[in-house]
């Protein structure tokens, strides 16, 4: 053998590093990549412990998860006959998300087309700015708005009694769903490689044509991403749902009624429910119906999104 | 003939042209119509909220405590409550968000483990701000016993503002290009001395970025701290700094301005107004030097 | 003349990318000091040979190595695998200044390896930076930014920090695709001069270069060797196989 010292003749001796450098970098290592799987943990933790407040309530004998799931009756506190019937909440929250996503999809995916097709460098850094901005604003202030401003210009215009309302919420939740939707989207148009567009442009089509006959079947994954996003915002929103739609269990007649939905119901009624009560297991069940829900809407969203990305 | 013209001079529009030209133009407009129906209201919005807090915005609304049953009087006591969450439920999760991004964009490879922590990170950005409020009442507040208190609504909130962390991160690591990690690697620097050396220094405003991110998404949330540790009123000295202790419940401006617009009557309309607008101001200004950060950071990038 | 003793023993090497396999089962030597010349047309699966040698192959994902590759007798997936990377200087392609000063440049790889005494980092420094070629138009402005210098100065600091470490081993990596060829023509000097010191592996596709500077030379094609032995053998009209000769002479490839 022998090998080594052919060269180490005037190679000098290959410094070292101190014990604690490489100790310490190890112990470092260990904690990046617990940190790394604490995301795993955390969505586990946020299922166990809010299904763990809830489960008492599912093996009572007296709960009827049926009734929870399709009865419209929501009597919580009711004398005589207590009943907890998500159905017409569930309803709430899928019309006023509804109502949202129709205003908010055209007008964000138009903004976004705007942003990636139409506008210079320099408009288009202003309009992102923006929009960041819109997207900062906490829940709780577009509740306000909506309970102040939204509530005023809704009464006077369309002469209705009261103003929070199914259509107070729906313009509040698309003014807020609208930021995630534009920025989404602009990152689908993005993606469709320039190449497209100059091949279009090439052969003389206008505008209008490259983007519904181009740009949308392109990047039609990132869209429709784009606004499964904006849903899962939409479901999800507490606040903003709270203060703008009005306090009614009920199932909506028409955009002037007013609703209630699984977020705001939560919101609403967790403090008044005593801790461990069937009413607060409830409670807790709600939330594990709306984790599902919003976990199914993501999921599916990321699918969405990567299949674009295989592309 | 419409074929002879565009022979002879092939450059002149033709009707067709023409019209083609409009549609475009017509198309512009409606585009920007869409993007500035989103902004208007913005403006306008904010215009007139701060119109109506116009008379109570002063200085003293800042220091002072709610006075005559929250109708009149300041936002201190919120205002430093607010301060606490934030300064908390950021020390807990900027470490963690970061490192985590570190662990996702340095370390780990295309696995189905890694891919499951994506999903992760993913869906725990989606859960609904309520359903963080059941977990940390459920976790915090009675499985940990930290009863209702600050740190049970910081640590509320530190979860849920964890995606913002990490995405930012992400981002900010994944603008580092891969030659300057591949060079070191050549040298024999560990994984460490590489993120160290050069990963880090190249991404840290982007990672500021985030932080700053995960403070303005922390001081506008309300549902997670309602039940686990903000209440509607504590009384406290005006000016007061530390009025709470760790255990303690606490005021903050979120709340305070659920509270004012919901469940207190007769407030002076200026009170509530000015509370939408100091909330609204802290989280746009926090944002504003965010984005100032990234731009500044932009034009000194170092190769 | 003494017989020459290997550094380098690759047994039966397999690379696969996922399910794509680019090096189908090489087998060679290197011996210690030459100058050993790896040519062939892009794709041939040149660069990942390299990347197998000093293993940082191990941070790509999906890729899987077979068979042994032992450095002076000691199979390279046993030991640790920084020691075997510092013991072999690797030059990539494109010229890499690291973000940061001239001085911390080249002072990266001796301080990762535990190196901090400031007199030996400033000795080491200029040492390497002299080898390189670079000293004199650096040594003024040591502590300036490496990546504001130009692009074939770069390619000099990239030499200079792979000799940092003191290899016994130095690949280069297609290293004059970036620069003019005058800076070739000079590092290509140095490179003699190190062949004294250090074994020179050296990665191209300028069949010229090999013919100048190689001592053997390897004739790579589609992750299998076509031909290896003394350059003069490779580039005369009669080397071992009708491909090698078609490919050195431009008539495909």
């Amino acid at each position: 053998m022998g090998s080594a010292d052919l060269v180490g003749a005037d190679a000098p001796e290959r410094p070292r590093r101190p014990r604690w450098a490489v100790w310490g970098e190890r112990a470092l290592e260990t904690i990046i990549r617990l940190s790394g799987v604490s995301a795993i943990i955390f969505v586990l933790a946020i299922f166990f412990f809010v299904f763990r407040e809830a489960a008492p309530v599912l093996f009572n004998g007296h709960f009827n998860i049926l009734q929870f799931l399709f009865s419209t009756a929501w009597y919580p506190t009711s004398e005589s006959n207590i009943r907890y019937g998500t159905f017409a909440l569930t309803l709430g929250s899928f019309s006023v998300t509804a109502l949202a996503m129709a205003l908010a999809v055209p007008f964000g995916l138009g903004a976004a087309i705007y942003i990636s097709e139409f506008s210079g460098p320099k408009q288009k850094e202003t309009l992102k700015v923006i929009i960041e901005l819109l997207a900062a604003i906490p829940s709780v202030v577009w509740g306000f708005i909506g309970l102040t401003i939204m509530n005023k210009i809704i009464v006077a215009v369309t002469g209705a009694p009261v103003g929070v309302n199914l259509l107070n919420g729906g313009i509040i939740l698309a003014l807020m769903s609208v930021p995630i939707i534009v920025s989404i989207g602009e990152d689908a148009l993005k993606a469709v490689p320039d190449s497209y567009r100059e091949a279009a442009l090439a052969i003389g089509t206008t505008k209008w044509q490259l983007i519904y006959r181009v740009l949308f079947p392109a990047a039609k994954n990132g869209l429709l991403a784009a606004v499964l996003l904006g849903v899962g915002r939409a479901v999800g929103e507490t606040m903003a749902v709270l203060m703008a739609t009005g306090h009614a269990v009920q199932i909506p007649h028409g955009v002037l009624d007013s609703v209630r939905t699984l977020t705001a119901n939560i919101a609403a009624e967790l403090g008044e429910a005593a801790a461990g009560s069937d009413h607060y297991r409830v409670l807790f069940l709600t939330g594990v119906l709306l984790f599902c829900i919003t976990f199914a809407v993501n999921l599916t969203a990321d699918f969405v999104i990567r299949g674009v990305r295989r592309k | 003939m419409a074929d002879r013209t565009a022979i002879a001079a092939p450059f002149t529009q033709t009707a067709f042209g023409r019209r083609k030209e409009r549609y475009q133009r017509i198309a512009q407009w409606v585009f920007l119509g869409m993007a500035l129906a989103m902004i208007i209201p913005l403006v306008s919005i904010v215009a007139f909220l701060i119109y109506r807090a116009a008379p109570s915005l002063n200085w003293n609304f800042l220091v002072d405590i709610p006075r005559h049953g929250m109708r009149d009087g300041g936002i201190w006591p919120a205002l430093v409550g607010t301060f606490y969450l934030v300064g908390i439920s950021l020390a807990v999760a900027a470490p963690i968000g970061v490192l985590a991004a570190i662990y996702l964009n340095e370390y780990a490879g295309d696995n189905w483990f890694n891919r499951l922590i994506n999903l992760a990170v993913i869906n725990l950005a989606g859960v609904p701000s309520i359903v963080h409020a059941l977990f940390g009442l459920g976790a915090f507040v009675y499985a940990a016993r930290f009863g209702y208190s600050i740190i049970s609504a910081s640590l509320t909130l530190a979860i849920m503002t964890l995606p913002v962390i990490i995405a930012s991160t992400r981002e900010a690591l994944a603008s580092v290009p891969q030659s300057f990690r591949e060079a070191c690697w050549n040298v024999g620097a560990t994984r460490w001395q590489t993120i160290k050396a050069v990963v880090l220094p190249n991404s840290i405003s982007g990672i500021l970025t985030g932080v700053i991110l995960q403070v303005s998404r922390a001081a506008g949330e309300t549902a997670p701290i309602m039940f686990t540790g903000a209440v509607f009123y504590k009384a406290v000295q005006r000016g007061d700094f530390f009025p709470y202790h760790l255990t303690d419940q606490c005021m903050a401006l979120s709340m305070h301005l659920y509270t004012l617009a919901t469940q207190v009557p007769d407030v002076k309309e200026s009170v509530s107004y000015a509370t939408a607008v100091v909330l609204l101001g802290v989280v746009l200004l926090v944002n504003a030097g965010a984005i100032a950060l990234r731009i500044w950071m932009r034009n000194r990038k170092r190769w | 003349m003494p017989l020459p003793s290997k550094t380098i023993e690759i047994e039966d090497l397999r690379l696969a990318y996922g399910v794509k396999e680019v090096l189908h089962g090489i087998s060679f030597d290197i011996f210690r000091h030459e100058i050993f010349a790896v040519i062939g047309p892009a794709q041939s699966g040149k660069t990942s040979l390299l990347r197998c040698l000093n293993r940082t192959i191990d941070f790509t994902p999906n890729a899987t190595v077979n068979g042994s590759i032992k450095v002076d007798g000691q199979d390279i997936r046993r030991g640790d695998i920084y020691s075997l990377r510092r013991k072999i200087g690797m030059v990539a392609p494109l010229p890499v200044g690291l973000p940061m000063s001239i001085y911390d440049n080249v002072a990266f790889a001796p301080r990762c390896a535990g190196l901090s005494q400031k007199s030996r980092l400033d000795d080491l420094v200029e040492k390497c930076l002299r080898q390189a070629a670079l000293w004199d138009e650096v040594k003024e402005r040591l502590l300036s930014l490496g990546t504001a210098l130009s692009g074939g100065q770069q390619q000099r600091l990239t030499i200079a920090r792979a000799l940092s470490h003191q290899p016994e081993i130095l690949c280069l990596d297609e290293f004059s695709i970036a620069i003019d060829p005058v800076t070739t023509m000079r590092i290509e000097d140095v490179l003699k001069e190190l062949k004294k010191e250090i074994t020179i592996i050296l990665v191209t596709n300028l069949t010229h270069q090999a013919r100048r500077l190689a001592d053997r030379t390897l004739f790579l094609w589609n992750g299998e060797i076509v031909e290896l032995d003394r350059t003069e053998t490779v580039f005369s009209n009669n080397p071992g196989s009708k491909k090698t000769y078609d490919y050195v002479n431009g008539t495909f490839g």
